[in-house]
C-alpha cells in the first residue's frame, strides 16, 4: 500500500572522519574577539596575497616592503597617501552610514562621479561668474557636490523604500550611468579643445594645499595634502555625532538591528531609507568634489581608481565605525598609491578582494564556537 | 486515576506509559499515560501549556522523553526523528504546515521520496494522488499550487502526505484552529471515513464542542498531568470537560484597591481585521476601558487577542470599525500616533518586537523617550541624560545586568520583561496594552509584573490585559472579556465571574444565554 | 541597421548573458544569491583566453575557463553555507577578488595575437527557414547552439524532475525539505558551484567566441551584474531569462548600429553628427535594467510570485531569524 518510501538521509561524507566539526551559536562575544578576528583576517589575507604574488612571479616580501616605502617612506609620499585617503574617508563614511541600516549602497562610485560633476558645473557652466572669490566658490561647489550626489543616492533609496526594488543592482547600474554622464560632458560641452578633459578650474576653485604655504614654511614645499582632508575629517566627526548622538542616528541603528522593533517604536522606516541613502550619496558626492577641486583641478574621465568600491572594504574593516573608517582609509590609500607601481596592475584590487573575503569568512568565529568532537567508534 | 485502558478491548495502536518531558523551567509532561485504540478518534484536550502538544511531539519523534515507554502496534519503539515515526506508520500534522507554497499538491507530496527516480511523470502521480485522496474522502486537485489552496485544503495536503507514506496513525494538532466551520465539518467527515477504513486518529484540541462531536474517547490534561484518561466522550457533558480542563483554583490573593473608574480612555467600536493567514481575525469587536481600570481579555490563543492588541497600537490595519484614545480617532494611524497619545505596549514578542537584541539596554530603554526632552536636546540625544535615565530605571525595576551598556539579548526573559515594562511605564501611559506579560517568566518576575500593572491602575492608567493564563486575568482585572473566534462572547465584572462559565465561553460552549457578541454590557446573566 | 543582423548579433552575444543568468537561476532557486558572477565571468574569460593563447586549443580554454569560475564559487559556497556569512557581501568580495585576479592573470594578454576561435556553424535545414533561420541558425558559434540546448534542459530539470523538485523546495522552504529528508546543505553547495561553472562558461564564451581578445575589465563591462538583474526579470525561469538575454543583447547591438548611418529613418542622424551623444545611447541599457526591475516589482506583488522565499537567508536547522 505504501507507494512512497522516505529517502534515506544522504550521509554527509562518504569518508568517515574520526572526528566531527560542529558550529555552536555563541551567547557572548568576548570583548577582545572582534579586534583579534579583524587583525587575524588581515594577516591571513596578506599571507594569501603574498602567495598569489609569488605564484604570479613576483617577490612578495620585496613588494610589500616597496609598498610600505612608497606610501610612508618620506613626508612627500605620506602626503600623497593622505591625498589618496581623503576621498576614501568620505566614501567610506558613505558606505558605513548606509550599511548600518543594512542598505547595500554599492553605488558610491557613481555618486562620487556625480558629485564631481556637480561641483564642476559650478565653474564650468558656469553658475557663478568667473573671478568669484574662493570663499564663495568653494562652499558652493561643496554644496553642489553634496546635492547632486545626494539626489543621485536618493534614487535607489526611493525605489527600495516604496517598491522594494533591489538596491544592489540599481546602484550598480547607476554607477555605469554616472560614468557615461561624466564622459558626455567631458568629451562634449565642456571639452577643452576637443580633448578628453575640461579646462582647468580657475584658481578660486582650487582647494588650498600645504604647498601653497611653501613660501613661508619651506618644509611644506611639494606637499600635496589639500583642504579636502580637513573636510573629510570634519565629516568623520559629524557622521560619528550623527550615528552615536543624534536622534536620526539612533533610528538608523534601531532599524539596522530590528526593523520590527523600529516600527513598534514608531519610527518611519521608509522615510529613513530615503534619507540615509541620500546622505550616503551626499558624502560620496562630496568626495568627488574634493577630488576635482583638490587634486586634478578639472573634470576628466578617470578621476576615481575605484574609490567607491574600495570604500566598501574600508567601511567593513572599520566595522562601520566612522573613526575606524579614517584609519582604514589611510591604509587603503597607501595600497592604492603604492599599488600604482606594482606590476601586475591588478594586485591592489585582488588584495582588496582577498581582505574583504577574509573578513567575512572570519566572522563565523564571532557568531559561532567551533567544536571538534571525537566521533564515537 | 481511573484506568479505562485495561484489556480486553480493541487492540491498541499506541500506548504511552510514564512519559516525562522536561524543559528549562517547566515540567511539560508529568508521568503521562496515553492510549490510542485502533480505529478510534481520541481527543487530547487541554488549555495552552497543558502539555498536550508536547506529548504528541514526543510520540512523533520530535522530542526524546526524559523517561517513559512508547509502544506502537504492540512493538516497543524509540524514535530519533519524525522519519522514524513515519517508518513505523505514525505521522503528525502540525499547526504550521511544512509545505512549499509555489509547488503543486503532488510535488509537495513527493518531496523527499526515493521514487520517482528522475523524471516526474506529473500526470501519473497526479492521478495516483487524486486516487488516494478520493479513497480517503479528501477532495483535492493535485495540480493546484499550495498558495492557491485554502488553509483547510492545505491541511488536507498534509494529511495526504502522511497517507501516501503509509501512516496508519494520524496525529492532528489543533486542526480546526485555522478552519472555518464548514471546513471543520468536512474534516470531521474525512476523519470518520479514515477511521472506518482502519486508521487511528489523535485529535489535539481546546475546543469542547468539537471534541464532543468527533471523538470517541477523550483524555484531558492540565499543567502537565492527565486529569481524565480516555473517558468515553458520549457520557460526558461539556461542563464536566470544561472543569477538568480549567479546574477550580484558589485565586492568587492580589492586593487591590477598590475599583474607581474614571472617564473612558480607549473606545473600540466594531473593529474588524484580517490575520496573517488571510482569514478574518477580528469580526466586530467593541469595548471601552476607563482610566483606573484593568480590562482583562481571556481566551485560548489564536482567537483574535494578538490582532486586537496590534490594531489598538497601530501595528496592524483594521478593515472596519474605529478606535478612539482619549477622544482622538486613531483608527489606522501609524504607531507613532498612538505612542504620542501615551499608549504603552508590552508586546507578546519580547525579542523580535519589544526589543532590539544587539543594542544596549540603555538604547532599548529610550525607544519611546528619545524624541522628547530631557533625553532629546533639539536634534541630539543627551548621552549623559540617557545614562542617568537608564541607570535609574535599572535600579528601580531591578533589571539584573552588569551595566546599561550590556546588549539586550543577554538579558534573561524576566529581566527583559522588566526592561520593557520599565520603558513603557516611564512613558507615563494613559493606556497600557499588555499582551501575555508573564509568559515564560519565573514566579518572582511574575509577581513583579503583577505589582507593576496594579500600580499603574492605581495611578489612573487604563490597561488592556491579554493573557492565556485565566488565573492571572481573574486576579488582576476589574472586568473580563472572553474572546472566541474574533468576537467578544462574554463580558463580566470579575467580582461576579463564574470560572466554569468562563471556561465554557473560552472554548465555544454556552451554558446560558449570553450577551450579543460585540456589544459591551456590564453584566451577563 | 539591418534587423536581421541586429537580432542575430543579439542571439550571439546574448548567449553570454544566457549562460550567466541560467547559472545564477540555479543558485538562487536553491536559496543562495551569488553576486560574484561578474568576477567569475572575468576569471573564466581570462583563463579561457589565456589557455587558448598558450595552448592554441580553444576547447581546452573553454574547459579550464568554466572550471575556474566553478572554483571561485566554491569559496562562496563555503562561506555562505557552512559559515553562514552574509551572502551579499561574500559575493561582492568575490567580484573584487575575481576582477583583481583576472587583471593580474591577464597582464600580458592584451597584446596577444589572434587565436583560433571556437568554430561557427550553420544548422543545415533550419538556417533556410525564413526570418528565424538567418537569426538563430546561421553562422553562429557552436556555443550559441549549446545555449539553445541548455535552456530547455534547465527548464526541464527544474520543473519536471525529482532533483528539480528538491532544488525548488530547498529554496522556498528549506525547513520543510529538511523535515522530509532532503540534504539542504549538499544541494545548495551543488547548485552554487553549478552557477559558478556557468559563469565561467559565460566569460569564456566572450573571449573565445563572441568578442575575442582580452580587454581587462571591459571584457565583460558589467554583464555579470546584468545577468543578476536578468534573473529577477526572468522571475527565475530559464526560458524567460533566455528571452531577456537575447532581447537585451539585441538592444545593445542596435544602440551600437544606430551610431553608424548618416541618416536615420530619413532625418539626419544626431548620433552620427555629434559623437558625444552616443554616451546616452550607452546609458540606455543600464537604465533599461532599472526600469525593468521597477516594473517587475509591481508585477511580482500583483501575481504573488517573486524570489524563492528563502533566498539570501542562511539555513540552520532549528534556528530562527537572522
Amino acid at each position: 500500500m505504501t507507494a512512497g518510501v522516505p529517502a534515506r538521509h544522504p550521509g554527509r561524507a562518504r569518508v568517515a572522519l574520526p572526528w566531527t566539526v560542529r558550529l555552536e551559536r555563541r551567547l557572548e562575544v568576548p570583548r577582545w574577539l572582534p579586534a583579534a578576528t579583524t587583525a587575524g583576517a588581515v594577516v591571513v589575507a596578506l599571507v594569501v596575497s603574498g602567495v598569489v604574488l609569488a605564484i604570479a612571479g613576483g617577490d612578495p616580501i620585496a613588494a610589500f616592503v616597496h609598498m610600505l616605502r612608497a606610501s610612508f617612506g618620506s613626508p612627500g609620499v605620506i602626503s600623497d597617501t593622505l591625498v589618496k585617503a581623503t576621498p576614501l574617508i568620505l566614501t567610506g563614511l558613505a558606505c558605513a552610514v548606509a550599511f548600518r541600516m543594512r542598505l547595500w549602497n554599492i553605488g558610491a562610485e557613481g555618486q562620487f562621479l556625480m558629485g564631481a560633476w556637480g561641483a564642476s558645473a559650478v565653474v564650468l557652466i558656469p553658475i557663478v561668474p568667473a573671478g568669484t572669490p574662493a570663499i564663495i566658490t568653494i562652499p558652493l561647489m561643496m554644496a553642489a557636490g553634496m546635492l547632486v550626489g545626494g539626489a543621485y543616492g536618493a534614487i535607489p533609496g526611493i525605489l527600495k523604500a516604496f517598491r522594494g526594488v533591489n538596491e544592489i543592482i540599481v546602484t550598480l547600474m547607476l554607477n555605469y550611468v554616472a560614468a557615461l554622464w561624466v564622459a558626455y560632458w567631458v568629451f562634449g560641452p565642456w571639452s577643452e579643445g576637443g580633448f578628453q578633459l575640461t579646462p582647468q578650474f580657475p584658481k578660486e576653485a582650487w582647494l588650498p594645499r600645504l604647498s601653497d604655504l611653501a613660501a613661508s614654511i619651506p618644509t611644506f614645499s611639494g606637499l600635496t595634502i589639500h583642504f579636502g582632508l580637513v573636510i573629510a575629517l570634519v565629516a568623520a566627526v559629524l557622521v560619528r555625532f550623527l550615528l552615536v548622538r543624534s536622534r536620526r542616528g539612533y533610528e538608523i541603528r534601531l532599524i539596522g538591528d530590528s526593523p520590527r522593533a523600529a516600527r513598534y517604536a514608531g519610527v518611519n522606516v521608509a522615510r529613513n531609507i530615503v534619507i540615509v541613502f541620500a546622505l550616503s550619496g551626499a558624502l560620496a558626492g562630496l568626495a568627488g568634489m574634493t577630488e576635482v577641486t583638490g587634486v586634478v583641478h578639472r573634470l576628466q574621465q578617470a578621476i576615481s581608481p575605484g574609490y567607491g568600491f574600495t570604500a566598501i572594504i574600508v567601511a567593513y574593516i572599520a566595522k562601520l565605525n566612522p573613526y575606524g573608517v579614517v584609519v582604514a582609509a589611510i591604509a587603503f590609500g597607501a595600497i592604492i598609491l603604492a599599488g600604482r607601481e606594482i606590476q601586475p596592475s591588478g594586485i591592489p584590487a585582488m588584495i582588496q578582494g582577498i581582505v574583504l573575503f577574509s573578513l567575512i569568512a572570519s566572522e563565523v568565529v564571532l557568531r559561532y564556537r567551533i567544536r571538534v568532537e571525537r566521533r564515537a567508534a | 486515576m481511573p484506568d479505562d485502558l485495561t484489556p480486553p478491548g480493541p487492540p491498541l495502536a499506541v500506548a504511552m506509559r510514564g512519559i516525562v518531558m522536561r524543559f528549562p523551567g517547566v515540567l511539560a509532561n508529568d508521568r503521562v499515560d496515553f492510549d490510542l485504540r485502533v480505529g478510534e478518534v481520541h481527543a487530547l484536550l487541554g488549555e495552552n501549556g497543558a502539555g498536550k502538544s508536547t506529548l504528541m511531539n514526543v510520540l512523533d519523534g520530535l522530542y526524546r522523553p526524559d523517561s517513559g515507554e512508547i509502544t506502537v502496534f504492540g512493538e516497543r519503539v524509540e524514535f530519533r526523528s519524525p522519519r522514524d515515526a513515519i517508518a513505523a506508520g505514525l505521522g503528525m500534522v502540525h499547526q504550521h504546515f511544512a509545505l512549499v507554497p509555489t509547488q503543486t499538491v503532488t510535488e509537495n507530496v513527493l518531496i523527499g521520496l526515493d521514487r520517482p527516480r528522475f523524471r516526474i511523470d506529473l500526470r501519473r502521480f497526479d492521478d495516483e494522488i487524486a486516487d488516494l485522496a478520493r479513497r480517503h474522502g479528501l477532495t483535492l486537485d493535485p495540480r493546484a499550487r499550495i498558495w492557491q489552496l485554502s488553509v483547510g485544503e492545505q491541511q488536507r495536503v498534509e494529511i495526504l502526505k502522511l497517507l501516501y507514506r503509509g501512516a496508519r496513525v494520524l496525529i492532528l494538532d489543533e486542526p480546526t484552529a485555522v478552519l472555518a466551520p464548514q471546513e471543520a465539518d468536512e474534516l470531521f467527515r474525512t476523519l470518520r471515513s479514515m477511521v472506518d477504513g482502519g486508521a487511528s486518529v489523535v485529535f489535539i484540541s481546546h475546543k469542547l464542542a468539537e471534541v464532543s462531536r468527533i471523538a470517541d474517547r477523550v483524555t484531558v490534561m492540565r499543567r502537565g498531568k492527565v486529569t481524565a484518561a480516555g473517558i468515553p466522550s458520549a457520557g460526558t457533558t461539556t461542563a464536566e470537560l470544561a472543569l477538568l480542563m480549567v479546574g477550580r483554583e484558589v485565586l492568587e490573593t492580589i492586593e487591590r484597591t477598590p475599583f474607581r473608574p474614571g472617564p473612558v480612555v480607549l473606545s473600540v467600536r466594531e473593529i474588524e481585521a484580517i490575520g496573517d493567514r488571510g482569514l478574518p481575525a477580528l469580526r466586530g469587536v467593541s469595548l471601552d476601558i476607563r482610566s483606573g481600570e484593568i480590562l482583562g481579555v481571556a481566551g485560548v490563543a489564536g482567537n483574535g487577542q494578538s490582532e486586537l492588541a496590534q490594531v489598538v497600537t497601530g501595528l496592524r490595519p483594521s478593515t472596519g470599525g474605529s478606535i478612539t484614545v482619549n477622544g482622538d480617532d486613531v483608527t489606522n494611524r501609524p504607531p507613532r500616533e498612538t505612542i504620542r497619545r501615551h499608549v504603552a505596549h508590552v508586546p507578546e514578542d519580547r525579542t523580535g518586537v519589544g526589543s532590539a537584541p544587539n543594542l544596549s539596554i540603555a538604547d532599548n530603554l529610550i525607544m519611546k523617550a528619545y524624541r522628547d526632552p530631557p533625553i532629546a536636546r533639539r536634534w541630539a540625544i543627551d548621552t549623559g541624560m540617557v545614562r542617568r535615565f537608564a541607570d535609574g530605571l535599572r535600579e528601580s525595576y531591578e533589571i539584573a545586568a552588569p551595566s546599561v551598556e550590556t546588549d539586550a539579548r543577554l538579558l534573561s526573559g524576566g529581566n527583559l520583561q522588566r526592561l520593557i515594562l520599565a520603558r513603557e511605564i516611564a512613558s507615563d501611559p494613559r493606556l497600557m496594552v499588555a499582551v501575555q506579560p508573564t509568559r515564560g517568566l519565573d514566579v518572582g518576575a511574575i509577581a513583579t509584573v503583577h505589582r507593576l500593572l496594579l500600580a499603574q491602575r492605581e495611578a489612573g492608567s487604563a490597561t488592556l490585559l491579554i493573557s492565556e493564563d485565566l488565573d492571572e486575568v481573574l486576579g488582576l482585572s476589574d472586568r473580563l472579556a472572553v474572546m472566541y473566534e474574533g468576537r467578544i462572547v462574554g463580558l463580566f465584572d470579575v467580582a461576579e465571574a463564574d470560572v466554569a462559565e468562563i471556561g465554557l465561553l473560552m472554548t465555544g460552549g454556552s451554558a446560558t444565554a449570553h450577551a450579543e457578541p460585540g456589544v459591551p454590557t456590564e453584566l451577563v446573566s | 541597421m539591418d534587423p536581421t543582423i541586429i537580432l542575430a548579433a543579439g542571439v550571439a552575444s546574448g548567449t553570454v548573458l544566457l549562460f550567466a543568468s541560467v547559472g545564477e537561476i540555479f543558485a538562487e532557486r536553491a536559496g543562495v544569491i551569488n553576486l560574484g558572477v561578474e568576477g567569475m565571468m572575468l576569471i573564466g574569460a581570462v583563463v579561457g583566453f589565456g589557455t587558448a593563447v598558450a595552448s592554441g586549443n580553444p576547447w581546452l580554454g573553454l574547459a579550464l575557463g568554466t572550471l575556474a569560475g566553478g572554483l571561485l564559487s566554491v569559496l562562496h559556497a563555503i562561506v555562505t553555507i557552512s559559515f553562514r556569512a552574509e551572502q551579499v557581501v561574500s559575493g561582492l568580495a568575490l567580484t573584487f577578488l575575481g576582477t583583481g585576479l583576472a587583471r593580474v592573470l591577464g597582464e600580458d594578454l592584451s597584446k596577444a595575437g589572434a587565436i583560433s576561435l571556437l568554430p561557427k556553424a550553420s544548422v543545415p535545414v533550419l538556417s533556410s527557414v525564413p526570418v528565424i533561420g538567418p537569426i538563430f541558425f546561421t553562422e553562429q558559434s557552436v556555443l550559441v547552439y549549446v545555449g539553445f540546448i541548455v535552456v530547455p534542459i534547465a527548464w526541464y530539470w527544474i520543473s519536471r524532475t525529482r532533483p528539480g523538485l528538491h532544488l525548488r523546495a530547498v529554496g522556498e522552504n528549506p525547513a520543510a525539505a529538511d523535515a522530509l529528508g532532503v540534504d539542504v546543505s549538499r544541494l545548495r553547495y551543488t547548485y552554487v558551484v553549478v552557477g559558478g561553472l556557468f559563469a565561467g562558461l559565460a566569460g569564456s564564451t566572450i573571449t573565445l567566441a563572441i568578442s575575442p581578445g582580452w580587454f581587462g575589465d571591459l571584457t565583460t563591462s558589467g554583464q555579470g551584474w546584468i545577468a543578476v538583474a536578468l534573473v529577477i526579470f526572468a522571475q527565475w525561469s530559464p526560458l524567460r531569462a533566455a528571452f531577456g538575454a537575447f532581447a537585451f543583447a539585441a538592444i545593445r547591438r542596435m544602440l551600437l548600429d544606430i551610431q553608424g548611418p548618416q541618416d536615420l529613418f530619413g532625418v539626419p542622424n544626431p548620433f552620427f553628427h555629434d559623437h558625444t551623444l552616443t554616451f546616452f545611447l550607452q546609458m540606455f541599457p543600464y537604465i533599461l535594467v532599472i526600469v525593468v526591475l521597477v516594473a517587475v516589482s509591481g508585477e511580482a506583488l500583483r501575481k504573488r510570485i517573486g524570489a524563492p522565499a528563502a533566498l539570501g537567508i542562511p539555513y540552520v536547522r532549528g534556528e530562527r531569524g537572522h
